[in-house]
C-alpha cells in the first residue's frame, strides 16, 4: 500500500478574456486572414503588435500590415506535442520573422521532420479554413508558394464587427495527493470509522489528522477513533446555486464538533428541515451503504439530528 | 543599510514527492534542522516568507494550508510571493533592513511531478497571443539554445561541457536527483530531446522545499562563526515577449548584478540555470571568469524543485562562506520563461 | 540605521465594473497607475521599480502574470516583485512597496493591484473539488457565513445590523466616482434581498468587480515637495492558520495582535478617537461590527452597537467606508490596496464628496483567507511624530 491516497484533478476554464484595442486589432485581421504589427517608437516592427511601447510606455497606435510568409529565425523539434499544441504530430516552434516586420512571432511550423528545419528558411501561413479571429488560425509550413509575400490586402474591408474578447480554454491534469495523515482518516472511512490523531504536543484531536499541527507545527500522530454522534457549533444555509456545485441548493453546511474531538468537521445536515437546524443541534452520522463506501468523507451521506436533547452552549462556544 | 547574513539552511530535493502538493511534510523536518542550526524556537523568528506557486499544485490558495507547518498561533508576521523562494528571501531581506525585526526564514515549496510540468509553465506566458499555442518551456529554452548557436555566442560541445561538470560535482551532494560523470563526446552521442536540447540539458522535474535563516548583525554572529554576509542584493526583470527580447544574452540579470555591486572578487557562484546553455549565458550577464567556481554543488541540473530551487542556490553558495572554503561568493536565482527574471545575492565572509 | 520615512504621493484606481470589456488585463492595471502617476507628477521611467498583487491566478488562468505584463507595465529593465497574500494581497503589497523605501533600497516605488474577475468565475476558482473531501463549500460566502451566524450568537446584535452596514455602504458609494455597485439602498431593501447562504443576503454581499489600484510611495526627501502626501505612520502583517482547535474564528487573534501592534507604531493610544477614517475590508455586511471589535475601536461584543447607532457612518464618530468599501467595488486582489489609498486619499484630502471633513489620520485594513491573513496601514496628514 503506498503512503499516500491519489486522485486525478482536472483544473478546465474557458476563460473569457477581453483584448484592448491593440490586441482586438489583431485578432479582427486574423479573422480576414491579414497579419497585423505595430511600429514600435525605436523603429522595430514587431507583431503581435506589443499593447504598450516598451520605450514611451504609450499605447500602441502605429499599425503596420504584415506579410504571412517570413523567415525563420529559431526553431525547435517538439518530438513529444503536449495537449492543447497547434498539431499533434510532431512540428517544429519556431520564431518567424514575417515580410515587413522586424522582430519574430512565436508559431507553430508543420514540417513533417526536423529535417525540413533550418535556420533561415522560409515559411508561409496555411490558414484555417473558418479562421475566428485567434492566433490558431494559422500554422506556418515551409513556403512552397513562389507568391511574393503580402502585406496584401492591407487596408481591406472587414467584414463582421471588431473582435473585443477572445475565449481560451485551459484544462490542466493534476495528481492530488492527500498527506499520510489524511490518507489514513480516509482509509478508516473506508472501513466505516472515524479516525482523528492527537498533536503530540498540544494534544488536541485532530479529525482529520493533520501533516502539521497548526499550532505547533508537527504531524498529529496517536490515533483515536472518534464517536459518529456530534453537536452543531455554527452552520450555514447554501441557497445559491453555483459553476461546478456538486450538491443541489438549498441545503446545510454545518461545523459538527464530533464528540472527542477537538476540531469541528464540515459536512451536510440532512432529514430536518433548514430553518430548525441550529447551534447545539446534535447529529449522528449516516452512512451510504457499505457497498458504496471508498476512501472519501462522502462515505457519510450526511448527519441527522440525533434525538438527544441540544448541547448547552457551554460546551461549544469556545469552537465559533 | 544594516548587516545581514544568511545563517541557517535546509533542503529537500525529490524525484516524485509521495505526499501533498503542497510538501508540507517536507517543511516539518526542513524547520527542525533550522532550528537546530540555530538554536532557536519559532518565537525567535521576527518574520517569515514563503514563496510557491498555485498553478504547479493546480489549486487556488495553495501557500495558506502550507503556514500551519510554522506552526501559527501565537499569530506570526509573515508574507507570501508568487515567485520562487530567493524572492521570499528579497523581501524577508527589506524587512529585517526597515528595522522593523532583526531575524527572518524565508521558504519555498514546489511539487513540480503534480501536473505536466513543461505543459503547467506554458501558464506563464501572453495569455492572448502565446499560451493558445502551449509553448511548452522546453520548447522555449531550446529556441533560445539555438539562437546562441546560430549566433556562434556557443556550441554543443560547451553545453555539454556544463552538463559534464554539474553531472560529475552532483555526485558529492547528498541532495542531488540526478548525478553521475559523463564524458562529452558520451553525452553528445545521446539522442535529442527537443532539438537542439538533450534530456541532460534539461533540469529534472524536481519536487522539494527549502528554509534559509536571515540575521542581522549580532544576532549573526551567535549563530555562526562564519555567516555569509549578504554585500550585494538586486534583482531586475526584462520583458517576456520574444520579439521584442534578445535571448542569447540576460539583460535583466546584467543589470541585477551591476546593483548588487558588481562581481569583482567572486569565487564560487551558484547559478540558477535550469537548462545548461542559460549557464552560458549567465556567466557572460554576471561577468563571472574562468577562475569561478561555478555550481560545485551541480546546480539546477542535478535538481531543479520549482519555486524552491533559486533559493537552494544561495544556501549552496552561503555554505561555501560557512565551511571556510570561500570569502566571496554569489547566489543567482531565476524566474519565468527564458532567464526573464533574475535576482543576485552577493555574500561576504568579512564585513 | 533606522526607518526612513515613506508617503503616498499618488493614487490611482479604474472604474470598477462587472465587466470592463473594453479593456485586456494590461489596459485595466495601465488605468490605473496612468492616474497614480499623474497624481504623483511622475512619469512611468521615473520609477525605480514595481510591486504588483494579486489573488489566486486560476482567477485570470496567467501563472504569474505580472511576467507576461513586464514589459506593458513598464517593468522591463526595474525590479519587480509579485506579491499573493490571499485576500489581504492588495494590502500586503502596499507594505512591501512601502517598505522597499523604508529600507532605503529604492526612493520611488509603484504598486499596482488588479483582478480581472471577469476572465473567469471566482467560485469556480476557490471551489474547485478537492478529491476526498465533502464538497460543501460554497466560495466565501458559503465559507464566511457560519462564521457571521457564530457572531450573532456571540455578540446577542440584532438581526437588522448586517442590512444597516450594507444600506450604508452601498449609499456612500453613490459619492464615489470609481464604485462598481451604485445603488441607493435602504435598510429595507436590504433586508427584502434574497438570502444566499443564510444569514448573509444578496445586498450584504460584496460583488465580483474588474479593476486595479495603484499607488507611487516615495521617499521623505520626495514627499516633502509633494503637494499632499499620506505619511505612513504605520504597518503591519500577521497570519495565523484557517483552522485550528478552538481557533476563534469570529475575533482572530491574528486581526487583534496586528492592531495592537499598528496602533503602538503609530502612537495611537485610543483608536476610536484618535482615528478620523477608516477603510476596512468587508466582504459581507456583517465583517463592519466584527472587525470594529477586531481593531480595538470597541469592546468584544458591541462593535454592532456603534452601527446601530451610526456612528460609523460618514457624520459618525469612527466613518467606516465612506468610499461604499469593498460591499460596493470587489476586484478581489485590487480590494486591499484600495482600502488602503482611500484612507491615503482622506488624510490628503483629496476623497472628492465621500471626504471625511478634517481627516488628519485614517487606517487602512485588508484580511484575507479563512480570517487569517491581516494586513494594515495608517496614514496621516502630517509625518509621524515618534
Amino acid at each position: 500500500m503506498s503512503r499516500t491516497l491519489e486522485a486525478p484533478v482536472t483544473v478546465a476554464f474557458d476563460y473569457t478574456r477581453s483584448v484592448g484595442p491593440v490586441l482586438g486589432r489583431f485578432f479582427t485581421d486574423l479573422r480576414e486572414r491579414r497579419i497585423v504589427g505595430a511600429r514600435l517608437s525605436d523603429g522595430r516592427i514587431a507583431v503581435p503588435p506589443p499593447e504598450f511601447d516598451p520605450i514611451t510606455h504609450a499605447a500602441t497606435s502605429d499599425f503596420v500590415d504584415v506579410g504571412d510568409h517570413g523567415v525563420v529565425t529559431s526553431w525547435t523539434w517538439v518530438s513529444e506535442p503536449v495537449a492543447g499544441q497547434p498539431l499533434d504530430h510532431p512540428f517544429a516552434f519556431a520564431l518567424v520573422t514575417l515580410d515587413g516586420a522586424t522582430a519574430p512571432l512565436l508559431h507553430a511550423v508543420d514540417a513533417g521532420s526536423p529535417d525540413a528545419m533550418h535556420t533561415g528558411m522560409r515559411v508561409q501561413a496555411r490558414w484555417s479554413a473558418e479562421p475566428t479571429g485567434a492566433i490558431t488560425d494559422f500554422v506556418f509550413v515551409p513556403e512552397t508558394d513562389d507568391v511574393v509575400s503580402r502585406p496584401a490586402d492591407a487596408g481591406a474591408s472587414t467584414t463582421g464587427d471588431a473582435i473585443t474578447g477572445i475565449v481560451t480554454p485551459v484544462s490542466l491534469d493534476y495528481m492530488y495527493a492527500a498527506s499520510p495523515e489524511e490518507s489514513a482518516f480516509f482509509r478508516g472511512l473506508a472501513e466505516g470509522r472515524i479516525l482523528g490523531q492527537r498533536c503530540p504536543k498540544c494534544q488536541k484531536v485532530y479529525v482529520p489528522p493533520r501533516p502539521a499541527c497548526p499550532v505547533d507545527g508537527v504531524p498529529t500522530v496517536e490515533e483515536i477513533e472518534l464517536g459518529h454522534t456530534g453537536t452543531v457549533t455554527t452552520f450555514c444555509i447554501v441557497n445559491v446555486p453555483f459553476l461546478g456545485q456538486k450538491i443541489d441548493p438549498p441545503y446545510v453546511s454545518a461545523y459538527i464538533l464530533l464528540d472527542g474531538a477537538d476540531i469541528a468537521l464540515q459536512h451536510l445536515i440532512l432529514d430536518i428541515p433548514a430553518e430548525e437546524v441550529r447551534m447545539g443541534l446534535r447529529v449522528k452520522a449516516v452512512w451510504r451503504p457499505e457497498s458504496e463506501w471508498g476512501t472519501t468523507i462522502e462515505n457519510i451521506s450526511h448527519f441527522a439530528p440525533s434525538g438527544e436533547p441540544d448541547a448547552d452552549y457551554e460546551s461549544y462556544r469556545h469552537h465559533l | 543599510m544594516r548587516d545581514v547574513a544568511i545563517v541557517g539552511f535546509a533542503q529537500r530535493q525529490l524525484q516524485g514527492f509521495d505526499g501533498s502538493p503542497m510538501c508540507a511534510e517536507l517543511l516539518v523536518p526542513i524547520f527542525s534542522e533550522i532550528y537546530e542550526q540555530t538554536g532557536w524556537t519559532k518565537a525567535d523568528v521576527g518574520f517569515w516568507c514563503s514563496g510557491s506557486s498555485d498553478y504547479l499544485a493546480g489549486r487556488a490558495f495553495s501557500f495558506v494550508s502550507a503556514i500551519d507547518t510554522i506552526g501559527v498561533l501565537p499569530p506570526v508576521n509573515e508574507s507570501h510571493v508568487e515567485m520562487d523562494a530567493a524572492w521570499a528571501l528579497y523581501e524577508a531581506w527589506l524587512k529585517i533592513q526597515t528595522g522593523d525585526v532583526d531575524t527572518a526564514v524565508a521558504f519555498g515549496f514546489g511539487k513540480s511531478s503534480a501536473g505536466q510540468l513543461r505543459r503547467t509553465l506554458a501558464m506563464q506566458l501572453d495569455p492572448y497571443t502565446m499560451t493558445p499555442l502551449w509553448p511548452d518551456t522546453v520548447s522555449l529554452a531550446a529556441l533560445q539554445a539555438r539562437a546562441g548557436l546560430d549566433a556562434g555566442l556557443w556550441d554543443e560541445k560547451e553545453m555539454a561541457a556544463v552538463v559534464s561538470r554539474s553531472m560529475a560535482d552532483a555526485e558529492s551532494n547528498p541532495n542531488a536527483v540526478r548525478s553521475g560523470a559523463r564524458e562529452v563526446a558520451e553525452l553528445l552521442a545521446k539522442p535529442m530531446f527537443s532539438d537542439p536540447l538533450r534530456k541532460h540539458d534539461c533540469a529534472p522535474v524536481t519536487d522539494g522545499a527549502v528554509a534559509l535563516v536571515l540575521a542581522a548583525g549580532d544576532k549573526a554572529k551567535e549563530i555562526r562563526e562564519n555567516p555569509a554576509w549578504i554585500t550585494g542584493f538586486a534583482h531586475n526583470t526584462d520583458g517576456l515577449q520574444l520579439g521584442t527580447r534578445d535571448l542569447t544574452i540576460s539583460s535583466s540579470a546584467e543589470r541585477a548584478a551591476q546593483a548588487a555591486g558588481g562581481t569583482d572578487g567572486v569565487e564560487v557562484a551558484e547559478l540558477h540555470a535550469p537548462f545548461s546553455h542559460q549557464e552560458l549565458i549567465l556567466r557572460a550577464a554576471l561577468g563571472l571568469g574562468d577562475d569561478v567556481s561555478i555550481n560545485p554543488s551541480g546546480g539546477a541540473l542535478s535538481g531543479n524543485p520549482m519555486f524552491a530551487g533559486g533559493a537552494i542556490r544561495f544556501g549552496e553558495a552561503a555554505s561555501r562562506i560557512w565551511d571556510g572554503s570561500a570569502s566571496k561568493v554569489l547566489g543567482h536565482a531565476t524566474s519565468g520563461p527564458a532567464l526573464q527574471q533574475n535576482l543576485v545575492c552577493v555574500m561576504e565572509a568579512n564585513r | 540605521m533606522s526607518k526612513q520615512l515613506a508617503a503616498v504621493i499618488g493614487v490611482g484606481q479604474t472604474h470598477h465594473r462587472a465587466k470592463r470589456e473594453d479593456l485586456s488585463m494590461a489596459g485595466l492595471c495601465r488605468e490605473a497607475m496612468d492616474r497614480a502617476l499623474a497624481d504623483a507628477g511622475m512619469t512611468l521611467d521615473e520609477i525605480d521599480a514595481i510591486v504588483v498583487g494579486k489573488a489566486p491566478d486560476l482567477f485570470e488562468g496567467v501563472m504569474m502574470p505580472e511576467l507576461y505584463l513586464a514589459e506593458s507595465l513598464g517593468a522591463a529593465g526595474k525590479p519587480l516583485l509579485r506579491v499573493h497574500t490571499a485576500g489581504s494581497v492588495g494590502g500586503s503589497t502596499a507594505i512591501v512597496a512601502a517598505s522597499l523605501v523604508q529600507a532605503g533600497v529604492h526612493r520611488k516605488v509603484l504598486t499596482v493591484a488588479f483582478e480581472k474577475q471577469s476572465e473567469s468565475n471566482a467560485m469556480w476558482a476557490l471551489s474547485v473539488p478537492v478529491p476526498f473531501i465533502m464538497p460543501v463549500h460554497a466560495g466565501a460566502g458559503g465559507y464566511f457565513a457560519p462564521h457571521v451566524r457564530s457572531y450573532i450568537r456571540r455578540s446577542q446584535a440584532p438581526t437588522e445590523i448586517g442590512a444597516i452596514v450594507a444600506a450604508k455602504d452601498r449609499t456612500n458609494a453613490l459619492k464615489n466616482p470609481y464604485a462598481h455597485l451604485k445603488e441607493a439602498k435602504t435598510v429595507e431593501d436590504v433586508l427584502a434581498s434574497q438570502m444566499l447562504w443564510d444569514p448573509i443576503r444578496y445586498d450584504e454581499t460584496c460583488p465580483s468587480s474588474d479593476g486595479a489600484c495603484a499607488l507611487v510611495i516615495a521617499h521623505e526627501d520626495i514627499a516633502r515637495g509633494a503637494a499632499a502626501p499620506a505619511w505612513i505612520h504605520g504597518t503591519v502583517m500577521r497570519s495565523e492558520p484557517t483552522t485550528a482547535a478552538e481557533r476563534d474564528q469570529v475575533n482572530p487573534q491574528a486581526g487583534r495582535e496586528a492592531a495592537a501592534a499598528l496602533w503602538k507604531q503609530a502612537g495611537i493610544t485610543s483608536p476610536i478617537d484618535e482615528i478620523d477614517a477608516a477603510e476596512i475590508y468587508v466582504p459581507f455586511s456583517w465583517f463592519e461590527p466584527m472587525w470594529l471589535e477586531n481593531l480595538g475601536f470597541a469592546e468584544e461584543g458591541s462593535g454592532w452597537k456603534l452601527t446601530e447607532a451610526g456612528e460609523t457612518s460618514m457624520t459618525g464618530k469612527i466613518p467606516v467606508n465612506s468610499s461604499g468599501g469593498v460591499l460596493s467595488s470587489n476586484p478581489i486582489g485590487a480590494s486591499g490596496m484600495l482600502r488602503f489609498a482611500e484612507a491615503s486619499l482622506q488624510v490628503r484630502g483629496m476623497a472628492g464628496e465621500h471626504q471625511i471633513d478634517g481627516a488628519r489620520r485614517a487606517l487602512g485594513h485588508a484580511y484575507g483567507g479563512g480570517s487569517q491573513f491581516f494586513s494594515m496601514w495608517v496614514v496621516g496628514a502630517e509625518p509621524p511624530s515618534n
